[in-house]
């Protein structure tokens, strides 16, 4: 089984980097993500709990595209699946007309809590996959990670342990352990989450920098709508659970962003429709926290 | 100009050497340690050697040998070879047993925690045996093995084991699965998960299991050679010198010997932390 997995990923990393690794890159702003009708859930029979149910979503090549639901939605069920962690009930999610079926370093995510390994520093979790795969010399390994190093501002934290480094640095690393990798899309799961309200915007200002200079296909999973808008091109909005999309919303400020768009009366326009729609949401799930609801919406989720 | 760089060096070298020593001579926790042990003598001193206060016997500590008496016992014993005989022999049994049980219990422990069909099989009877104390294995132990010596060494094995497997289980399966998905991202084999992820990630707490299997390896040790009584094949170990200093009625001896089972246990979790540091360097930065 996990043979297998091993050997599909393989392939499309080949297809994807024919022409060897240079610096230039070329995984950035063309692939594309498709989430076609579909369900997911967890359980067996009358325990099942739907999460997600006839999901439709395009996350379109060389856009930001933030997702947005109520807390608890199933946000992170849609990140496991696009990353290959676990396998839809039905319906299809493919990347650029290729169904995914295992994790691959084509789709790299940044997760909520850092997961850079404790036991190796922010030098050797940056080098990991590439070591990992052998795909690359040892110099050109050192050029790379000293290159990312320098985008991230860590160069003087380089052979630090994860745990020396303040929650907005291990952010970075974590960015710089994903891109090494030249993913053709970046899933970021709600990544500044529990930094404070200072770096959180720093990390954010940091983090479109980078988005705007490559512009490589992104998915954005957040639950401030404020960050959303300040960072996406397209604003996808998801029900409450069981989660399909209830609104997308293109976001038409321009590029280079900066704070001060935030204020614009489009940005507040925005985040108005949005606030609207997630007010519904939640109110839902504020109504069906009863046990007979729960029932009838059950019921009429299957006869929908 | 080179002579004054060079001597500038010396200097600074000195200096070094100097503030190191003086480091150590100002760590509050040593001298608070240091006072702590000198008061506790003392008072043991004064309450042993003033047999009665107001009439009545100091409990306990009343009853037992001064330091001073200890300290004279202890120097006398110190020429004995016999004495360093039992340091030589319980050691050797302490870390044969302990060492097999790493050996056997790590890999166990690991296998319980990756494969769902061991541990299905296997984590039932460990669990009925695991409640059964180290020393009620003592007569099927002597029964089993065909020397003495063996018996204590599997008694001692027992005591360590356990413990050392029921970490590892813990600490294998308490893994983040973020990391395991973080790596199976970037292209790991099952073989790279398990020598990047899962061993590494398992280490605190095969030493955490390691330092409280080696309390319990001591504790057996001592126990296993009091009963076995240093028959022909197995002479002495500490826990004999112990008992036969008790059974000779020399008191002070008593206590020679169970200091010495205190350093000696003291010298080896020191052994274990020390390794322990050297494995996990991303541990030594708190």
């Amino acid at each position: 089984m996990a043979k297998k997995k091993n050997s599909t990923s393989k392939k499309a990393r080949n297809s994807g980097k024919s022409n060897g690794h240079t610096s230039v890159d070329h995984a950035a702003g063309k692939s594309k993500l498709e989430l076609i009708n579909v369900y997911k859930g967890y359980g067996e029979d009358w325990e099942r709990e739907e999460v997600l149910i006839n999901l439709d979503l395009e996350i379109l090549p060389g856009k930001l595209t933030a997702v947005v639901g109520p807390s608890g939605c199933g946000k992170s069920t849609l990140v496991n699946l696009i990353a290959g962690f676990e396998q839809p009930d039905s319906g299809e999610v493919l990347l650029d007309g290729s169904p995914i079926t295992g994790p691959g370093q084509d789709r790299m995510v940044v997760f909520q809590e850092s997961a850079l390994i404790p036991w190796q520093t922010a030098y050797q979790n940056v080098i990991f996959g590439p070591q990992l795969r052998g795909d690359m010399s040892s110099e050109q390994m050192k050029e790379e990670a000293d290159k990312l190093f320098e985008t991230v501002g860590l160069v003087e934290f380089k052979h630090k342990y994860p745990l020396q480094l303040s929650g907005g640095m291990q952010r970075r690393a974590e960015l710089a352990r994903a891109l090494i990798n030249q993913p053709k899309v970046m899933i970021m799961d709600e990544p500044f989450r529990g930094l404070d309200a200072m770096s959180r915007e720093l990390m954010q200002e940091f983090f479109l920098r980078i988005f705007e200079k490559n512009r490589r296909t992104n998915l954005f999973v957040t639950s401030e709508i404020e960050e959303a808008i300040f960072l996406a091109d397209r604003l996808v909005v998801l029900s409450n659970k069981p989660a399909h999309v209830r609104a997308v919303i293109n976001i038409e400020l321009e590029r280079p962003r900066t704070f001060q768009m935030l204020s614009s009366a489009k940005a507040y326009d925005y985040k108005r429709e949005a606030m609207e729609i997630l007010h519904e949401e939640a109110l839902k799930n504020f109504k069906s926290s009863g046990k007979q609801s729960d029932f009838v919406e059950a019921f009429s989720a299957r006869n929908e | 100009m080179t002579d004054a760089v060079q001597s500038a060096h010396d200097t600074t070298a000195v200096v070094a050497k100097r503030s190191k020593l003086r480091k150590l001579a100002e760590n509050k926790t040593l001298w608070r340690g240091i006072t702590a042990i000198v008061l506790f003598v003392l008072f043991w001193e004064i309450c042993s050697q003033s047999k009665e206060w107001f009439g009545i016997q100091v409990p306990f500590i009343g009853k037992i040998p001064p330091p001073s008496a200890v300290l004279d016992s202890w120097v006398e014993v110190l020429q004995r070879p016999g004495y360093w005989q039992s340091w030589y022999l319980s050691f050797m049994r302490v870390f044969l047993g302990f060492i097999i049980a790493m050996i056997v219990g790590i890999p166990f422990g690991m296998a319980l925690a990756v494969n769902r069909y061991f541990r299905d099989i296997f984590f039932p009877p460990f669990e009925v045996l695991r409640p059964i104390p180290p020393l009620a294995w003592v007569p099927a132990s002597i029964i089993f093995w065909p020397t003495t010596e063996l018996s204590i060494a599997f008694v001692t094995f027992l005591g360590a084991f356990f413990t050392i497997v029921i970490n590892v289980l813990g600490g294998a399966r308490t893994i983040d699965v973020q990391y395991l998905r973080a790596a199976q991202s970037m292209g790991a084999s099952q073989w790279d998960l398990f020598r990047r992820i899962i061993l590494p990630g398992t280490l605190p707490s095969i030493f955490t299991g390691a330092a409280v299997g080696m309390g319990i390896t001591w504790e057996v040790v001592v126990a296993a050679e009091m009963i076995s009584g240093g028959g022909q094949q197995s002479g002495g170990g500490l826990g004999f010198f112990l008992w036969s200093s008790y059974m000779g009625g020399s008191m002070a001896q008593v206590i020679v010997g169970m200091i010495s089972i205190g350093i000696a246990g003291y010298v080896s979790s020191s052994l274990i932390r020390y390794i322990g540091q050297l494995f996990m360097p991303w541990r030594r930065i708190f």
